[in-house]
């Protein structure tokens, strides 16, 4: 079973390395950052049951920020994406704080609360530029290398995700990740086991919206430009479809499921125009009422049936 | 009370005046309850007599109202039910309260993790979670689990999921046991092995259970509280509380009408 996943993790990588020969770089680079967004998310709602409606607020953040950070300030590009980072992860502690005392749906609605804030706030100061955005951020260069050129810019993307990607994964397996994961099973037993269960949901949620603002200050870098679609409740929405079309609570899901929704949105954009959010719509109602494991979590059901069927 | 040494000295846990209200109703009024250190000390009564508000109220899972509650002749009423875990009291719940979706292992090993100090590195590898492991199936084969080890706990029977529970929660070395129903739902077999199993693991420490089965209460029990609507209404051996003429009528209703 290691050893599978192993060479399945190994393919994959071979996969995004050799990705921006044959489709668009950049609208790879858009599958990744989302892919990245999607799997901070998934940490949250997969690993620990916390459903947050707020993640545009860290996503969008990071993006603003990020962009300040190499425009006004003209930082080089890696402290922006740290700085970014940095401020949704304060904002996530921040959030954390407020939020983590309720559960289900009323965590879901303090959360909601609370990225609207954020979305107000960004839409009335005058550094993120209103509802304009702040364009024509310069991408910088990263250990001399010109990111520029879409190509060199796809690689360091890449390695950024590879690398976040692997920090989940590795969390998902730690001594903290199997804390986590009793919580979201069963937690009064959790309490009762002497776990202070506040305190992991906190380092989770702050873990999850600094990933999910590595994921909005690295698309900000792609664009060269923030805008309030970033923060918009919308985003939130749209991180949840990924997560659940996927298969929320699988390593691969929500990169399955934000590999989907992307291109499936740059596909038909020009094609169905204003039709794809009533399409979209219609693909969240097939995914709850008929597969509600998502992709990912189907698939390994039936290999699972499969390989239990031949024992 | 003067000279807390000599007052406590054998009694593990002692609530004083405990008192639970919801909006307009008592849930449990005044309970004075004395547990004996190595005791099996079992708490009765009908449907409704406050048996479980009492258990959430010991771990803290519910705030008194009024009243004190004193463990080792520390003061615990303010403390939060994490804290009382940590200091030696350790809960079951009524339905089996078990992590479905981790293997049996990872149910004890959770348990046993939290002392090694490394709960929350998120950076390391579980693996190092892996000198956990023969403790883990030591108490495993304790209640004789260990065979069942890598399964999915989800995919266990009822009783051995309730088995599991008691596993884990040995897994905390805790002083005092507090066990809900431990036998509640299960087959005449089931009973009998989890009867047996209470038995072993009260060795060296002290077990406070709500149960409704009589020949498990009878059978395995030093001393008896029946509660009824609330209040303590007996308190002894089997054979006093089941002769005490009160009991008797709480748990038949009056002599005429009961049915």
């Amino acid at each position: 079973m290691t050893v599978n996943k192993n060479i399945g993790f190994a393919a994959l990588f071979l996969l995004g390395l050799l990705a921006p020969v044959l489709i668009y770089p950049v609208l790879v680079m858009k599958v990744l950052c989302f892919a990245l967004f999607a799997c901070a998310f998934n940490l949250l709602l997969g690993y620990t049951g916390l459903l947050s409606f707020g993640h545009a607020a860290f996503f969008g953040l990071a993006a603003y920020a990020a962009g300040h950070a190499l425009k006004v300030w003209e930082l080089p590009t890696l402290v922006g994406l740290v700085f970014g980072t940095v401020s949704a992860a304060a904002l996530g502690w921040l959030f954390g704080l407020l939020a983590i005392r309720r559960q289900g749906i009323y965590f879901a609605m303090i959360t909601l609360a609370l990225a609207q804030m954020v979305f107000f706030f960004l839409m009335q100061s005058s550094f993120t530029g209103g509802e304009d955005g702040l364009q024509g951020v310069p991408r910088g260069t990263l250990f001399g290398l010109d990111l520029a050129d879409d190509m060199t810019l796809y690689y360091v993307v890449f390695i950024i995700c590879a690398a976040a990607f692997w920090l989940i994964y590795r969390t998902i397996n730690s001594p903290f990740g199997q804390v986590l994961k009793a919580i979201r099973e069963n937690e009064p037993r959790a309490i009762s086991l002497g776990y202070d269960v506040g305190r992991y949901k906190l380092l989770a949620f702050v873990l999850s919206a600094g990933l999910a603002g590595l994921a909005g200050a690295t698309k900000m870098l792609v664009f060269t430009f923030a805008s309030l679609t970033d923060a918009h409740w919308h985003m939130s929405g749209e991180v949840v479809l990924m997560t659940i079309l996927g298969g929320m609570g699988t390593v691969l899901g929500p990169v399955v499921g934000a590999g989907v929704i992307v291109s499936l949105q740059s596909e038909l954009a020009d094609k169905v125009g204003s039709l794809v959010t009533v399409i979209m719509g219609a693909i969240f109602v097939i995914c709850v009422m008929a597969f509600r494991r998502g992709i990912v979590g189907e698939a390994m059901a039936l290999y699972r049936r499969m390989v239990g069927e031949k024992v | 009370m003067n000279g807390p040494q000599a007052m406590t000295q054998d009694i593990i846990l002692e609530t004083q005046g405990l008192v639970k209200e919801f909006k307009g109703f008592v849930a449990v009024n005044d309970v004075n309850l004395k547990v004996t250190r190595g005791h099996i000390h079992s708490l009765i009564g009908p449907n409704g007599a406050g048996k479980t508000t009492c258990f959430n109220l010991l771990t803290k899972f519910l705030e008194p109202t009024r009243g004190s509650i004193r463990f080792n002749g520390n003061d615990i009423t303010k403390e939060r039910p994490e804290r009382i875990a940590r200091k030696g009291v350790v809960r079951s719940f009524q339905i089996s309260a078990v992590f479905p979706h981790l293997t049996v292992l990872e149910n004890v090993r959770v348990a046993l993790q939290r002392k090694m100090g490394n709960s929350f590195h998120f950076w390391r590898s579980e693996k190092c979670l892996d000198s956990l492991n023969d403790r883990a199936m030591e108490l495993l084969t304790e209640v004789g689990l260990e065979e069942y080890a890598s399964l999915v706990t989800v995919e266990m029977s009822y009783g051995r999921k309730r088995a599991l529970e008691i596993a884990t929660t040995l897994a905390l070395e805790p002083e005092l046991m507090l066990l809900d129903e431990p036998t509640q739902g299960m087959g005449h077999e089931d009973v009998n092995r989890v009867m047996q199993l209470i038995k072993k693991v009260s060795a060296n420490r002290t077990i406070l259970m709500v149960e409704h089965n009589m020949k498990v209460v009878s059978g395995i029990s030093d001393r008896i509280t029946v509660l009824a609507r609330g209040s303590v209404l007996a308190e002894g051996t089997y054979a006093e509380v089941s002769a005490d003429p009160q009991v008797i009528e709480a748990y038949m209703g009056s002599e005429q009408g009961g049915h």
